[in-house]
């Protein structure tokens, strides 16, 4: 294998992700010049806005997908819960309102309650859930308590403004706020650019990073801190009830449409930024209705058509792999069936009641009258009604030979795990004809030579093998 | 290119036989959880290059056993040298072999990203594996057999394939030592063999290889060392002269499938011979 033939060229998708994102986000400090520009279409507020929003989810979905592979994802909720009281305990030290200090003390709020969370778990039998969510509601609760009190004492305006950050508020968004953000972005774009391998590995198998001697506690707790400081800034925008939404929601919906990381990260992304223009917009042309809970509904609706629609992974598409695999399932038992009543009758092509096959493998009306239309129009059986009541099938010529192929791949089967008991899991996926390939040709024939001696081997023509239709059945 | 099993550098090897510190030892290890112990006094050291089957009854502390040599889990008491140095510093010298239950099968990489995680601990920081590696990690996958299945998502393998992915790996760590944990539990025959040559050609290269192994029947056949486990260390030796009723006994208790199982075992060694 020549170097040159391999499939990864890592330069050129990094900096295909890098280049674009570092151009969005500096346009943070260019809002003036741009709104200059677009005024005559929208307002500076809305792109302000737009760009913070934007930022927010792409930053929020690219940090949120390995707490959702991690199963962390409460992890994130408890965080951004427990950041609340920070916001107004940094008014109550400093005497003031600062929007810095507010979101400093609300990231240092939220590192403390997952900190005390690690606290519970070491050192008391509580169990995980509960601890979570004791801290989770608890914090949050403090929080409210908390900022009633600033309220009260009302320094420095303190009446107003606490609200967005319990349910989120997109329309008064400072440039500031958003260069903020977009320095978050880029932060931790950066810090996963550059420790993808190491985050890839921790994530997937910490113990084998731990003997390869990576410093997994380490790697887990930056990943926590850009958790942490992703929370923090979405705090004024989405709000600390629902900022886990904007977390998770992406990395969730895009595992169903692909199976790779580096695409699920992008794609994470991209989507977050979506979910974030989206909602800000549409909070903004109804302007009476909270930017987080609306942010949030979009992204619901990105995931509830993902999960109905999505290919392989979806419910719909499952739903299908599922009736299918039954289908053939019967399909098979019915020729199966039909073949080995021949069988028994001294081998001649019968007519045998329909009604009693579909009693014997308690196939419903339904059922039966889909499997036995399926079968008739391949030209498999042929079926014929009686007076009175039910009905009659034959297997036709071809019909005997694709039975007669299905019942000798089934004999094969249990005849192999007569010998091999614990190949069962192995063998239970083959098709009819994988023993033909699967096994070696003297073990084949060994096999066969057995089933010829009690007279059960079907006579199968060298070429009727048919292809691959479907999955194996268990047979009773 | 080298074969993978064959890849250990000069002086590495010529190192392993020549040197005064011996391959492992464990001394005096004790762990426990939740101040329980579940594994005390086990003393072990392997100077030569050995295939070693660490066998006992469920719950008695071979994966444990490992975890703890790996440093995965804190010892309560004792020391353990690997090499003559900590677990740590002779990192890029062990391979390991986790329980394949103890990862997300559903994890969004092809098989080929695991197995080139076995390139990692060389890499270091922030460097991404290059062509060669990808070249090794494939070469890799080809001598487990699952050439044709790097580019699938892991999710989508069998047991079996799935356990020899996580060969592939540990063999892509160019180790001197191998510690699999349970390499053979739920997997198909034609893997079964897979894993029992590798070994095999590991022994041959003069690697180490710890395997916790379940099944007593093929222990013979499998192992020429063993340390028998039962919290503490019942029995520990040439596989020839530690396989008997009586330390089976001591490891097992009673248990009759158990001992039937290994009678059985006995029986087809003393056939063969």
């Amino acid at each position: 294998m020549s170097p040159s033939s391999s499939p990864r060229r890592p330069g050129l998708p990094v900096a295909l992700v890098l280049i674009p994102a570092t151009l969005i986000a500096a346009s943070a400090w260019l809002l003036p010049s741009i709104a200059a520009y677009t005024s005559a279409l929208v307002s500076y507020n809305t792109i302000v806005v737009l760009l913070g929003t934007t930022l927010l989810g792409a930053n929020a979905g690219l940090i949120g997908t390995f707490t959702v592979l991690r199963g962390r994802a409460l992890l994130g909720d408890v965080l951004a819960h427990a950041s609340l009281p920070g916001l107004p305990l940094a008014v109550l030290i400093l005497g003031r309102r600062s929007f810095g200090a507010m979101l400093g003390g609300a990231f240092i709020a939220g590192l403390a309650g997952v900190f005390l969370l690690t606290l519970v778990r070491r050192w008391t039998r509580t169990k995980d859930d509960a601890a979570m969510g004791i801290i989770r509601s608890v914090l949050f609760g403090l929080g409210v308590v908390l900022i009633s009190f600033v309220q009260t004492r009302d320094v420095d305006g303190g009446k107003a403004g606490f609200d967005s950050y319990i349910l989120g508020k997109t329309a008064g968004m400072l440039a500031e706020h958003v260069r903020l953000i977009a320095i978050v972005s880029l932060a931790s774009l950066s810090t996963i650019v550059l420790l993808y391998k190491e985050f890839q590995l921790t994530s997937f198998d910490s113990g084998f990073a731990r003997v390869q001697g990576w410093p997994a506690l380490v790697l887990d707790n930056l990943q926590m801190g850009l958790v942490a400081v992703t929370t923090v800034v979405a705090l004024p925008a989405v709000g600390a009830v629902l900022v886990t939404a904007l977390l998770i929601l992406p990395g969730v919906t895009m595992r169903f449409w692909t199976e790779r990381l580096r695409t699920l990260l992008l794609g994470s992304a991209v989507l977050g930024a979506a979910i974030g223009a989206i909602g800000s917009s549409a909070s903004a042309t109804f302007s009476l209705l909270p930017a987080g809970p609306v942010i949030v509904l979009v992204g619901v609706a990105f995931f509830v058509f993902s999960l109905l629609l999505a290919p392989r992974r979806g419910l719909i598409a499952r739903q299908i792999a599922q009736q299918k695999f039954r289908r053939d399932r019967r399909r098979r038992r019915l020729l199966a069936t039909l073949y080995e009543l021949d069988e028994a009758d001294g081998g001649e092509n019968d007519w045998h009641g329909v009604d009693r096959i579909a009693s014997r493998h308690a196939w419903s009306p339904t059922e039966l009258f889909q499997v036995v239309t399926e079968v008739e129009l391949e030209d498999l059986i042929r079926r014929r009604d009686i007076d009175g009541a039910g009905q009659l099938c034959r297997l036709t010529t071809a019909g005997t030979e694709h039975a007669a192929t299905i019942v000798r791949g089934f004999r094969l089967r249990d005849a192999l795990l007569d010998q091999y008991p614990d190949q069962a899991v192995l063998v239970a996926a083959w098709e009819p004809r994988d023993f033909d390939e699967n096994l070696p040709p003297e073990q084949l024939a060994s096999l066969e030579a057995r089933l010829r001696a009690d007279g059960r081997l079907p006579a199968v023509p060298p070429r009727a093998m048919p292809p691959a239709d479907g999955l194996e059945e268990n047979r009773r | 290119m080298s074969t993978p099993v064959s890849s250990t550098t000069q002086n590495e090897t010529s190192g392993t036989s020549r040197s005064a510190p011996p391959i492992l030892d464990i001394h005096d290890v004790t762990v426990a959880y939740h101040e329980r112990p579940v594994l005390w006094d086990v003393d072990i050291t392997l100077t030569e290059p050995r295939l070693v089957g660490i066998i006992g009854p469920n719950g008695a502390g071979k994966s444990t056993l490992i975890k703890a040599v790996l440093g995965l889990v804190p010892l309560a008491g004792g020391s353990v040298s690997i090499f003559g140095g900590t677990a740590h510093s002779q990192r890029r010298r062990i391979g390991y072999v986790p329980q394949r239950e103890s990862v997300d099968w559903d994890f969004p990489v092809s098989v080929l990203d695991v197995v080139l995680m076995g390139t990692y601990g060389r890499l270091g920081w922030f460097r991404r594996p290059r062509a060669d590696d990808v070249a090794w990690a494939r070469e890799c996958l080809a001598s487990v057999g699952m050439a044709d299945y790097a580019d699938r998502q892991i999710g989508q393998l069998s047991g079996g394939q799935q356990q020899r992915t996580f060969l592939a790996r540990a063999l892509a760590q160019r180790a001197d030592i191998y510690f699999m944990d349970e390499p053979m539990a739920g997997v198909d025959a034609a893997t079964e063999r897979v894993v029992f040559s590798l070994l095999q050609s590991l022994r041959k290269e003069g690697k180490t290889v710890l395997v916790v192994h379940h099944d007593l029947r093929t222990v013979p056949q499998y192992f020429e060392h063993l340390l028998m486990l039962n919290m503490r260390l019942t029995a520990a030796g040439p596989t020839d002269s530690t396989f008997t009723a009586d330390n089976l006994r001591k490891t097992y208790g009673g248990r009759l499938d158990v001992l039937e199982a290994a009678a059985d075992a006995l029986r087809r060694r003393q056939k063969s011979d």
